[in-house]
């Protein structure tokens, strides 16, 4: 039979390993997955993993790499800080959308603007969205105890109604013949966020994101702060007992990761997106709460699981287009991988033993 | 003369977990009506033992008969089918329904309420432990709580009856109505598991003691006959170092507590009402009183994570009720909740990150934010040194540490950092007696060395081992204190309350 055992301490090997683990996992069961719809499987998972980095059109994909992977990144840094405290922002999706349209909102303002303060007027409107959205269910929690993760989510819904009547009117393009959706900012140079170095993909957002990693890695392990964070997750009450104020920590955290959403959302509408439509978000405020767990809460482990999510979404449209795979097979590869990683998990508090079974 | 055959015979059973031996051939026997003591430190074996006996673990080797016949039991309703029955320490009982249901939830198939009501009726008059069947659970006191357990094992008629640490929570008074009852029980055959530590009620109680250390049997004695000291140093195994307390001069009042009324923070709580309390340097105010009576909202209210009206908290003359932990910390008042892991310490961090908690302040851990690890970890081993806790470093998480082990670093962290006032909660619960001796001298060593102690425990002989003063919680009134020198145990007991207004027994003794 074979049991679980509660590690006294959590293993540090198993915390670095369990992560690779579960992309070999992934790996092998996608594998098969692939197999049973009569794909090659080794060449399924070349294409997914290794064509876009490495392959025949990887100067196209590469770029597409940090791109993805720099929002994630962002949003997914500003979640874990909450993650870690036991505070749960599920509508970074929404904080997300409502950076996008105010800072995106200022800059169209000032059209046709050739200002130079004009684009960080736009990223401090633009974060400052995001943490005023967030503040909604920080500030009800606060006052009627309700709970932040439904009342983050359905501001999602929200926010996602305002974008659509924005896009058809208050920002739509006057000169853009009645069609739905924004000026485009590629054709304003003063409010669009290009790339910083020409054909790697980097542009202010994944510098950000960068930033933010740094910033976290800090807090997290050097601040007093950081410190606060992460024994409320663990022990609220020694928590209260060591002097945190849970008030100001559910502020904080939403705060945070609602700013750092907005100013994801900025960065993108400003950049790959380039104008507001009714649906220029992505979904890249949800998917961050994956990469916000792959990477184990860990600045560091975000930044790897961010680019392996990118990955996986380049790689996946490259399967779809070279090898005819059905984009649900994708998605099911990518489930995979949350839950072999949800699953393995376990490994870093608690060793198998094969051993008789105990009736306690 | 011969010995009428024994109830319960076990022979050489074993239990092993990973790591630790927890029963290791323990052989005894229990005669029909007596009241056999099963007598060992935290940790000795003595719960996994009457697990065994229970049916809720099965042993690793060794047999056990009960009346001539093979003792196996698989589950608890296996054990109560033979006829045995037990009372665990903590109730598992609904507050919001009444004895009645509460009794029934319990039965495999249970009478009509009013058949059952009237049974209830019947065996708590026979026993001696008057009991409204209607009333509500959640009414009720301790000590009548504990009633609705006994009754509910009297239902199913025992032949064994298992009493983990019964009187834990009964004053003095509830404690010999319960022995009547028991005395009763084993004049009319029914065996009486009793398990405890308390030394004073084995010998008062009990015929023949088993005495388990390290899960084997170490001795079996009639408890009357050996003197409670001598009882101790077979339980721990070693000749047992008594706190030795300093003649001390007391000092200026450093803490009041000044007629603080307080709702509670939890809809389970305590209200705290009119408290006033006021310690002086030198001193240790030791204050008892049955569990929940408000030592947790008492403690929560003097280490600030419960705001106060400003006035009524004072520290050094100064007004604090109005202050967080850190803000008082900083001023020298600190404390250490009952609870270690949880509360006091963050079971899955690291013995450093622990020292952070409750050090930054005072030992100025940090700047301007940014965490000196170094220092800290300095700090971590410093308490770990100087408190013997045993442990292999500073990086291993709390919870891997022992109870005992890591309550001298809880304590050792609040008294290396030399505070004004120290107030704790339950300093000794759980906690071997080794361990417990240790922490016990160094509250003293701190009030000699000019400190004022708040202690709040529930264990009345650490109280008058180390108290100058005592006073008592019941229902959140704090009664005034009295000097803990010459009180005898009867005026403790109605300090805490008395009997709560349990009717005594009626025993035709």
């Amino acid at each position: 039979m074979i049991r679980l055992e509660k590690r006294p301490s959590p293993s540090r090997l198993w915390t670095m390993l369990t992560p690779v683990l579960a992309v070999v996992l992934t790996m092998i069961a996608g594998g098969l997955m692939f197999a049973i719809l009569g794909k090659p499987p080794l060449e399924a998972i070349r294409t997914i993993f290794w064509d876009p980095l490495f392959g025949e059109f990887a100067y196209y994909f590469r770029p597409q790499l940090l791109v993805k992977a720099g929002p994630l990144i962002l949003i997914a840094i500003g979640l874990s800080l909450g993650f870690r405290a036991g505070i749960w922002n599920i509508g970074a999706e929404g904080q997300y959308i409502i950076g996008a349209l105010v800072g995106g909102g200022v800059g169209l303002a000032m059209y046709p603007s050739d200002s130079p303060y004009l684009f960080p007027l736009m990223v401090i409107a633009g974060g400052l969205g995001g943490f005023v959205w967030a503040m909604i269910p920080a500030v009800l929690r606060l006052a009627f105890r309700t709970n932040e993760i439904l009342v983050s989510l359905l501001l999602v819904y929200v926010a996602e109604n305002l974008m659509a009547s924005m896009a058809l009117g208050l920002l739509r393009n006057p000169d853009g013949a009645g069609f739905p959706g924004s000026r485009n900012f590629k054709d304003y140079p003063a409010a669009f966020n290009d790339e910083l170095i020409s054909g790697v993909g980097m542009h202010w957002g994944v510098l950000a994101a960068f930033i933010a990693v740094i910033f976290a890695y800090i807090l997290l392990q050097r601040h007093m702060l950081g410190f606060q964070i992460k024994l409320t997750g663990q022990s609220p009450r020694a928590a209260v007992f060591g002097g945190v104020s849970p008030s100001r920590l559910i502020i904080f955290c939403l705060g945070t990761s609602g700013m750092l959403a907005g100013l994801a959302g900025l960065f993108e509408v400003t950049g790959p997106a380039g104008q507001i439509t009714t649906d220029f978000n992505q979904g890249y405020g949800f998917t961050a709460i994956i990469v916000a767990f792959l990477g184990r809460l860990h600045p560091v482990g975000i930044l790897l699981a961010g680019l392996l999510m990118a990955l996986t979404y380049i790689g996946g449209d490259a399967a779809q287009l070279n090898l005819g795979l059905p984009s649900s097979a994708i998605q099911a590869f990518q489930g995979m991988l949350l839950f072999f990683l949800l699953g393995v998990d376990i490994l870093s508090n608690f060793r198998i033993r094969f051993r008789k079974r105990e009736v306690v | 003369m011969t010995k009428p055959a024994p109830l319960l015979t076990i022979e050489g059973l074993t239990k092993a977990y990973p790591g630790v031996v927890a029963n290791n051939h323990v052989s005894f026997e229990i005669e029909p009506g007596e009241v056999h003591a099963l007598l060992g430190e935290n940790g000795a074996g003595k719960s996994t033992l009457v697990k065994m006996i229970y049916g809720l673990v099965r042993p690793d080797a060794g047999q056990m008969t009960l009346k001539g016949q093979p003792f196996e039991p698989h589950e608890p309703r296996a054990a109560r089918a033979a006829g045995v029955a037990m009372v665990f320490q903590h109730f598992s009982l609904f507050e919001a329904l009444n004895v009645a249901e509460n009794i029934a939830l319990g039965m495999e198939n249970a009478p009509p309420q009013r058949e059952l009501s009237a049974r209830i009726t019947e065996v708590s008059e026979t026993y001696g432990l008057p009991l409204d069947p209607e009333r509500l659970v959640g009414d009720l006191s301790a000590g009548e709580r504990q009633r609705v357990e006994i009754i509910r094992c009297l239902l199913q008629d025992p032949k064994l009856l298992i009493m983990d640490e019964p009187t834990s929570v009964l004053t003095p008074q509830e404690v010999e109505i319960l022995f009547q009852t028991l005395r009763k029980l084993s004049a009319e055959g029914t065996s009486i598991l009793y398990i405890s530590h308390k030394l004073e009620e084995i010998r008062a109680l009990c015929e023949t003691a088993t005495i388990l250390r390290l899960g084997k049997v170490v001795a079996t004695c009639d408890p009357r006959d050996v003197s409670a000291r001598s009882l101790a140093e077979m339980m721990v195994g070693q000749t047992l170092h008594q706190p030795s307390r300093a003649r001390r001069e007391l000092g200026p009042v450093r803490m009041q507590i000044k007629d603080l009324t307080l709702a509670p923070a939890t809809p389970f709580g305590t209200r705290l009402k009119g408290v006033n309390l006021s310690v002086q340097a030198g001193e240790i105010l030791g204050i008892g009183g049955v569990a929940g009576n408000g030592q947790d909202e008492l403690l929560s209210v003097l280490s600030g994570e419960v705001h106060a009206p400003k006035d009524a908290v004072l520290l050094n003359g100064n007004a604090i009720g109005n202050l967080g932990p850190n803000a008082r910390r900083a001023l020298g008042l600190l404390a250490a909740p009952e609870e270690r892991l949880g509360h006091a310490a963050a079971p899955d961090m690291s013995l450093t990150e622990n020292a952070l908690l409750t050090g930054w302040v005072r030992q100025g851990l940090s700047r301007r934010g940014f965490l000196n690890w170094g220092k800290t970890r300095a700090f971590a081993e410093k308490v770990i040194a100087e408190f013997d806790v045993r442990t292999p470093g500073p990086n291993n998480a709390a919870r891997s540490l022992s109870g005992g082990n890591l309550q001298k670093f809880v304590i050792g962290r609040e008294i290396l950092q030399a505070p004004d006032v120290l107030v704790v909660n339950q300093p000794t619960w759980g906690v071997d007696a080794s361990a417990a001796a240790a922490i016990r001298q160094a509250l003293l060593d701190l009030a000699a060395s000019g400190a004022a102690v708040i202690c709040i425990s529930q264990d009345l002989d650490e109280l008058m081992e180390i108290s100058d003063n005592f006073a008592a919680l019941n229902g959140g009134n704090l009664t005034p204190p009295r000097p803990a020198k010459g009180l005898s145990v009867d005026e403790i007991g109605l300090m805490m309350g008395g009997a709560h207004d349990m009717e005594v027994a009626h025993v035709d003794a």
